[in-house]
């Protein structure tokens, strides 16, 4: 009977790991055309690139857990708004460059902590998924820190966004780090990563960073949460309406 | 006076020498004014395709089917960015800047391709676009491998080699439509109806027409015709399309045995102009979407540019 508790805390569990990353490759896909020239529209391509590979790694080993015999594209593709985990950080419109970059260097530093906890897990599907995409990572906190730096310190304009973004994200940010029963169970069978730990390095390297960009660190004056059970910002339904469309509009083809 | 203009006249024929003994023109060569012009329009309308052909193919990232397909749209959408900065920057070694070209499109003094300002509805397009439009710049810049200015040359070798594989994908997308249910098939067909003849007008006006032909294949800037290489796309688009099962939209299209080509009916040369005129379905978009997202760039770019000064100040101090 545990084991098969397991088996389904594990596989919402990679769900919702996959939900996260689709939810920010999409995001930072629709700058592609869209950047502030063209060498970032590359960059931050490659990001999203990044992004959408994780998720499709953790779909693929979530549909090999799943119960329904879904695919991976049936999971990307064929769940709705209630369905996804995703913490909602990652589902926030992309907002401006400025909103970019610091949710970016924001998640990067949790993606840091995170995934080199997660190399650890006892699971080793989990395990190696991590170690891949912990190199990606280093390299996405390099390019978001820097334009963390040069938004904050360039101009009075960049840096009024810069600060502007980071209030309208902080309150976001508390969900990265609260684990509910089920993925407290994976952290105790040494599967899943114990996010609340990781809070007090991200808030210090944050702060850092803020420090060194010349940005407020704001209040912890209110917070967010529900991604996690479901319960998402109205952003979350316009999205999967334009990433779910042609699976919706034409059911059951392949492509 | 005189003595400078023979001085010109013999530069130009040492010059003309190098073309015809398939020698490379480098930056630092000298070379006519005239073929700088011609090059500098050609180079830099060439790299403005790439880019602005970024948005139509973009328009279905967010959109794409499954997530392998999504993976390969954007990176193709990202390989066309990097053609377009390779060929930046070897327009660039002609001693014209960046922002002056970029100028140049957004005012409209430099073209781009017309096809471009066709609108992709359903997601069949992406596959017609792979296959035909990439096809038919590979018919055009296989022939330009060989071109005379070095830079050029070099950058084409390298653009090919990644529009050969985007075809590949394009077609291979359009294949699993074609093989797919009715509905699908039906997808294929339109798309193929639609991009057909705007990718037979990407080769240009017939060879009798075409302002920049002569003096371009003299100075082998260009080194096919126009017509002959609208020829080689259509001949080798035929069994392609054949294999598909999809129908060319030509009711002219047959082969002709003593020519060895299929011969094909005429494109209409009225919409062709009126495209490149500036009047086609998403001629204004494009362009309005390039200057949009320009100017909303311009404070990132500002402050990039701050803070590198601001950083280089701080060095200067730190080491005074
Ligand atoms: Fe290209
Ligand atoms: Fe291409």
């Amino acid at each position: 009977m545990n084991q098969n508790v397991n088996k389904q805390a594990l596989f919402n569990y990679v769900l919702a790991l996959g939900d996260d990353a689709i939810t920010m490759g999409h995001r930072l896909s629709e700058w592609c055309r869209n950047a502030p020239f063209l060498e970032e529209d590359l960059a931050i391509g490659n990001v999203a690139l990044d992004f959408i590979g994780r998720a499709q790694m953790f779909y693929q080993y979530a549909a090999e857990l799943d119960d329904q015999g879904r695919s991976e594209d049936d999971l990307a593709f064929l769940r709705d708004c209630r369905d996804f985990r995703n913490l909602l950080i990652y589902e926030l419109p992309k907002g401006d460059f400025a909103f970019t970059m610091v949710r970016q260097m924001i998640v990067d530093l949790f993606n840091m902590e995170f995934l080199e906890q997660l190399t650890k897990s006892s699971d080793e599907r989990l395990s190696a998924i991590a170690g891949k995409c912990i190199k990606e990572s280093r390299y996405h906190l390099r390019r978001s820190h820097d334009w963390v730096l040069r938004l904050g310190d360039g101009t009075e304009e960049s840096h009024e966004r810069a600060q502007r973004a980071l209030v309208d994200i902080w309150g976001y940010t508390p969900e990265l780090f609260m684990v509910d029963e089920s993925e407290q169970q994976l952290v105790q069978a040494g599967i899943a990563v114990d996010r609340a730990a990781l809070m007090s390095v991200w808030d210090n390297r944050v702060g850092q960073i803020l420090t060194e960009a010349k940005l407020q660190k704001p209040e912890d004056s209110w917070k967010v949460e529900g991604g996690r059970r479901g319960v998402h910002t109205e952003h979350l339904g316009h999205m999967l309406s334009e990433l779910q469309f042609l699976q919706r509009a034409y059911p059951g083809l392949q492509w | 006076m005189t003595e400078f203009k023979m001085n010109e006249a013999e530069l130009e024929k040492v010059f003309q020498k190098r073309i015809d003994d398939e020698q490379k023109i480098e930056p630092k060569d000298w070379m006519p004014e005239k073929y700088r012009k011609n090059l500098i329009r050609q180079i830099s309308q060439h790299a403005h395709s790439e880019v602005i052909g970024m948005q139509p193919e973009g328009n279905w990232i967010t959109r794409a089917p499954t997530l392998r397909r999504k993976m390969v749209l954007l990176a193709k959408v990202q390989d066309e960015g990097g053609h377009g900065l390779y060929l930046y920057s070897s327009a660039e070694t002609l001693g014209i800047s960046r922002e002056e070209m970029v100028e140049a499109l957004q005012t409209g003094a430099a073209k781009y391709a017309s096809i471009f300002n066709y609108p992709t509805l359903t997601w069949a397009d992406v596959g017609a676009i792979g296959w035909l439009v990439d096809g038919a710049a590979i018919v055009n810049q296989i022939s330009l491998q060989r071109t005379s200015y070095g830079p050029y040359a070099r950058a084409m070798v390298r653009v090919c080699k990644e529009e050969s594989f985007h075809q590949r994908q394009g077609y291979e997308s359009l294949m699993v439509l074609a093989f797919g249910n009715a509905e699908q098939k039906q997808m294929a067909q339109d798309a193929l109806d639609r991009w057909w003849w705007p990718s037979l007008m990407m080769f240009g006006p017939h060879d009798a027409d075409s302002a920049h032909s002569s003096q371009s294949m003299k100075w082998k800037i260009k080194r096919k015709s126009n017509d002959e290489l609208r020829q080689s796309f259509v001949d080798q688009s035929v069994p392609q399309a054949e294999y598909l099962g999809l129908k060319i939209p030509d009711s002219n299209l047959k082969w002709n045995e003593e020519r060895g080509h299929y011969d094909f009916g005429e494109i209409d040369w009225d919409e062709f102009l009126r495209v490149i005129n500036g009047d086609g379905m998403c001629n204004r978009d494009r362009i309005s979407h390039h200057v949009k997202v320009h100017n909303e760039g311009q404070w990132v770019r500002d402050a990039m540019r701050a803070y590198e000064e601001k950083k280089r100040a701080r060095e200067l101090k730190k080491s005074a």
